[in-house]
């Protein structure tokens, strides 16, 4: 290996690295928030990258019907909820308009711009509008009535959230992969290193997001609030934090990260429907680096994965998958040693 | 008659299971029976983890994926016999268990579904990219198995071995849970400090079994390696590991025959939606996963407990549950450990301290007890007494100071340690297993004078000991007043008879020294009278006790000295009435005059 070649697969890791810190900090934020260990983020990643595909297509995607799916069922189940806890009817219609507003404003929004070509920043925003209202809508339905629950018990409903985000990925975009033109055509060379404008792009939109993130953690009170339900959520509660606006909020974040990083990948390669989760996990593996506890570990851990994968493609590229997700086990040797602890659920 | 009847239902049943191939039926029923078996084997394995244990793998099918792939390899490629390909799958399986289980189960309980996760993934790439595996094509033209020089070559000849080879898994999973390892496994969701407290060795026991899982399933993939005589990567990947912890779930985790009627479930259903799906949708592909994925979500939303329950009450008029036979009646008492001498030092506190953060809990408390003495704990709510027993027993590491036990250092030292030097306790806020019954949380306690391990209880070789240990079980109800409840379950108990099922379960452990935390709290007046009489015979047998008490009457009747405690360090120590007598404790208590 020479310094070139190096050099294009630091690029490569780093800039790899820099989405699964996204996801890895997505990771981190619904576990300390909801602690739902949030298998389905991958599956984000792939419905944005692929929404933005139908897009560029001028096709209607099939999340759009999905989204307004969901919408309904939450509606219907709020209903049902309202009507068996006695609510009077009028406010109760009133609030669960309310809460369909906004999704059922963005599928209309959809429906009505998906053929029209847009330019590719409005059909990247749209993609966004699409896939982020998800989160929360899916939060009612799956793991709202469970939030009580064991760690153990919200780690299987999230493994059949996953089954079933990955079959009607299959059902909205077909078993065809599809990859989005780059954002930006220009390319740099620095030495030698010949950098691509999306290289480029991602690092920038993962820097900018991560530092949103921390403004919004710091300087917000829905970020204090978020962090005041990680530190102790019946604390939080009875300072009239509520957990379940509070686990709504995280997945609605965790959904925009997931699409907004499907959305950056899409012109660096072919992305399936089921490609979601293998790129989810490796974000995964950088969050149990840090232990599930701590963004900059997160973040840092995401950058060393992304690393460890673009070097062992080169050397052991058939062994690529089989190196990365066989890194966690020295890692949780190494914090089991320095952290040994079993808590009581 | 009773048993009789018990027993038809079971045996018919087991009759026509095995009987079915030789009757005249299609042969792709066979088939399909063949694949419940195989696949109950792994879902055995999941119940055991997860609804016992508070524990999970994703990763079942590559532990089933190496038991297939040990013997496909020995037997085509080394042509060894199968049977050995049998013994390399559960040592290959094992090891890897085991390897896993070390490093995530120190950590808290997600660690090892995400580490299964990620090995599963790994496991199957390596498959599908091994030169010696076949890759992405596997093995094939494994032999057929042979057994008693008969050959098992047709579905309808290894459909008894399957069956015989499950059913006797089950029942072996069964005798387990229904022992002495067994009931520290049952204590495991949600019962660690308890079970650490009365000797067990948890992570012991979450290794086992995890392992015991694997080795179920790496059972199941050999004989799906034979079923099918040819192996690929494709059916031991991710998603159906997924799909066996669905069959667990979905047929009831929380007993061993939910295996079997999640796996039925999965195959029936999955084949249907396999066709239905695809001519709905218009296309190819696995679009059963989405319907999977929903169910599992209704089934831990509105029954966490399965379909079993279910079909425990329609089978209920036939196969009515049987309470426990009472047939310890003659076994022989437990040995007792030898007692020290009334007046010997037994336990001796040194400057004990525990901080967390800044907040000083214990501050360098200092105190001791003699055999036989019966003393008092006493201090306003937050004086750090509760903190104290836990310091005493392990279950908090101190910050400082010392804690010899009859001459020996015993601080620092795990729980379940201090437990078996015969130290016994029970807790401020009942720690039990409400689904176990009080005879069995009871002889939880009697853990630590029982040697039958694993295996024996798997084999149910350990029947004389195991009624030795529910004969003192019964025995310490009886004295406790709460023979007439054993058979209950913990959990319908009220408050201050869960109380009592804790002093019970302290003494099955034949301990020298009891710490009691507030005993008497929710028991009546005449309940607290027998007690505290129980409390003196213990100390004529030679027994001492350490108890936290806020009934005033109670302990200032029963002690022989007390130690007050205010903020986190002693006041002062004396008989009671030089306790009543002090200003100090007034002023305690019930605040200064100014």
């Amino acid at each position: 290996m020479d310094l070139s070649i190096a050099s294009i697969l630091l690029l490569d890791g780093l800039s790899n690295g820099a989405i699964y810190a996204l996801l890895a900090l997505a990771t981190v934020l619904v576990f300390t928030v909801t602690r739902v260990i949030f298998i389905p983020q991958g599956e984000f990643v792939a419905f944005g990258a692929l929404t933005l595909a139908a897009l560029q297509q001028g096709q209607r995607p099939g999340t759009v019907v999905f989204l307004l799916s969901l919408t309904g069922l939450v509606a219907l189940l709020d209903l049902w909820a309202g009507w068996r806890a006695g609510e009077a009817a009028t406010p109760l219609l009133r609030r669960v308009a309310q809460a369909a507003a906004l999704p059922l404003g963005l599928s209309a929004l959809a429906w009505w711009a998906a053929p029209l070509q847009l330019p590719l920043l409005l059909q990247v925003l749209l993609t966004l509008a699409i896939v982020t209202p998800m989160g929360p809508l899916l939060y009612r339905l799956a793991y709202q009535p469970l939030a009580d629950a064991s760690v153990l018990v919200l780690l299987i409903v999230s493994v059949g959230v996953h089954f079933s985000l990955t079959g009607l990925g299959l059902v909205f975009f077909g078993a065809e992969g599809s990859r989005n033109p780059s954002f930006w055509d220009s390319s740099f060379t620095l030495g030698p290193l010949f950098i691509a404008g999306q290289t480029v792009i991602i690092l920038l939109a993962s820097l900018a997001l991560i530092v949103l993130l921390w403004l919004f953690f710091e300087r917000s009170l829905y970020g204090k609030a978020l962090r005041a339900t990680a530190v102790n959520r019946l604390g939080a509660r009875l300072m009239g934090i509520s957990s379940t606006a509070a686990g709504r909020l995280s997945l609605a974040m965790a959904a925009f990260i997931g699409a907004l990083s499907g959305v950056l990948i899409s012109p660096t390669t072919t992305i399936f429907y089921d490609s979601g989760f293998l790129i989810g996990l490796k974000g995964f593996v950088a969050a149990v680096f840090a232990g599930l506890a701590s963004y900059p570990g997160a973040a840092l851990g995401a950058v060393l994965v992304g690393l460890l994968e673009s070097f062992s493609s080169f050397w052991a590229s058939a062994f690529k998958e089989v190196i990365v997700f066989t890194s966690i086990l020295p890692v949780l040797l190494w914090r089991s040693l320095r952290n040994p602890h079993s808590d009581e659920h | 008659m009773r048993l009789n009847r018990s027993l038809l239902l079971p045996a018919l049943g087991l009759a026509l299971l095995f009987a079915l191939p030789l009757l005249p039926v299609p042969e792709f029923w066979i088939t399909q029976l063949n694949y419940i078996g195989m696949f109950a084997l792994v879902s055995l394995g999941l119940v055991l983890l997860t609804g016992v244990g508070g524990l999970t793998s994703f990763g079942q099918a590559a532990f089933v994926g190496l038991g297939a792939y040990s013997t496909a390899v020995l037997s085509t490629q080394f042509s060894l016999s199968p049977w050995l390909g049998l013994l390399a799958g559960w040592l290959l399986t094992g090891g890897a268990a085991w390897l896993l289980a070390l490093l995530t189960l120190r950590m808290s309980g997600h660690y090892l579904p995400l580490a299964t996760i990620a090995w599963a993934l790994s496991l199957n790439f390596s498959m599908a990219n091994l030169e010696l595996l076949g890759k992405y094509d596997g093995i094939l033209g494994l032999p057929a198995l042979q057994l008693f020089g008969i050959s098992l070559q047709d579905g309808r000849a290894i459909y008894g071995l399957i069956w015989g080879i499950a059913l006797l898994a089950a029942l072996a999973v069964r005798n387990l849970l229904d022992s002495r390892p067994g009931r520290a496994i049952r204590a495991l969701n949600g019962g660690v400090t308890m079970a650490e407290a009365m000797g067990v060795s948890t992570f012991r026991y979450k290794v086992i079994i995890f392992v015991l899982a694997a080795l179920l399933a790496s059972t199941s993939g050999w004989l799906f390696a034979h079923v099918q005589r040819t192996v690929n990567p494709s059916p031991f990947g991710l998603k159906m590991g997924i799909e066996y912890l669905f069959m667990a779930v979905v047929g009831g985790v929380v007993s061993v025959w939910g295996a079997f009627v999640g796996a039925g479930v999965f195959k029936l259903v999955e084949d249907q939606l396999k066709e239905l799906l695809p001519a709905l949708l218009g296309s190819n592909g696995n679009f059963e996963i989405i319907v999977l994925g929903i169910v599992l979500v209704l089934v831990l939303q509105h029954a966490p407990r399965g379909l079993w329950p279910y079909a425990q009450q329609l089978l209920q008029r036939w196969w009515p549950s049987q309470g426990r036979a009472q047939d310890w009646i003659d076994a022989e008492p437990l040995p007792q450990r030898a007692k020290p001498q009334a007046g010997e030092p037994l336990l001796q506190v040194e400057r004990l301290r525990k901080q967390f953060g800044g907040l000083v809990a214990v501050n360098d408390v200092s105190f001791g007890i003699r055999a036989g003495e019966i003393i008092g704990l006493i201090g306003p709510n937050g004086a750090g007494k509760s903190t104290t027993f836990n310091l005493i027993t392990g279950v908090l590491p101190a910050s400082g100071g010392s804690v010899h036990f009859r001459g020996e250092d015993v601080s620092g030292l795990p729980s379940r340690e201090i437990a078996r030097r015969g130290v016994s306790r029970t807790f401020q806020h009942v720690k039990m297993m409400a689904e176990m019954t009080v005879l069995e949380n009871v002889a939880l306690g009697a853990y630590v004078r029982g040697h039958s391990g694993t295996l024996r209880a798997l084999l149910r070789l350990d029947r004389a000991e195991e009624q030795r240990l529910f004969r003192e079980a019964e025995l310490q109800l009886r004295r406790i007043g709460m023979a007439e409840q054993a058979h209950e379950l913990a959990g319908n108990l009220a408050l201050g008879p869960q109380r009592l099922m804790e002093i019970a379960r302290a003494l099955c452990s034949d301990p020298a020294l009891l710490l009691l935390d507030e005993p008497a709290a929710g028991l009546r007046h005449k309940e607290k009278q027998a007690l505290a009489e129980v409390l003196r015979q213990l100390q004529r047998e030679g027994l001492s006790v350490l108890l936290v008490e806020h009934d005033m009457e109670f302990v200032m009747g029963l002690t022989d000295r007390l130690v007050v405690m205010e903020f986190g360090t002693k006041l002062i120590e004396g008989t009671p009435a030089e306790v009543q007598a002090s200003p100090e404790v007034r002023a305690a208590y019930l605040g200064t005059e100014h």
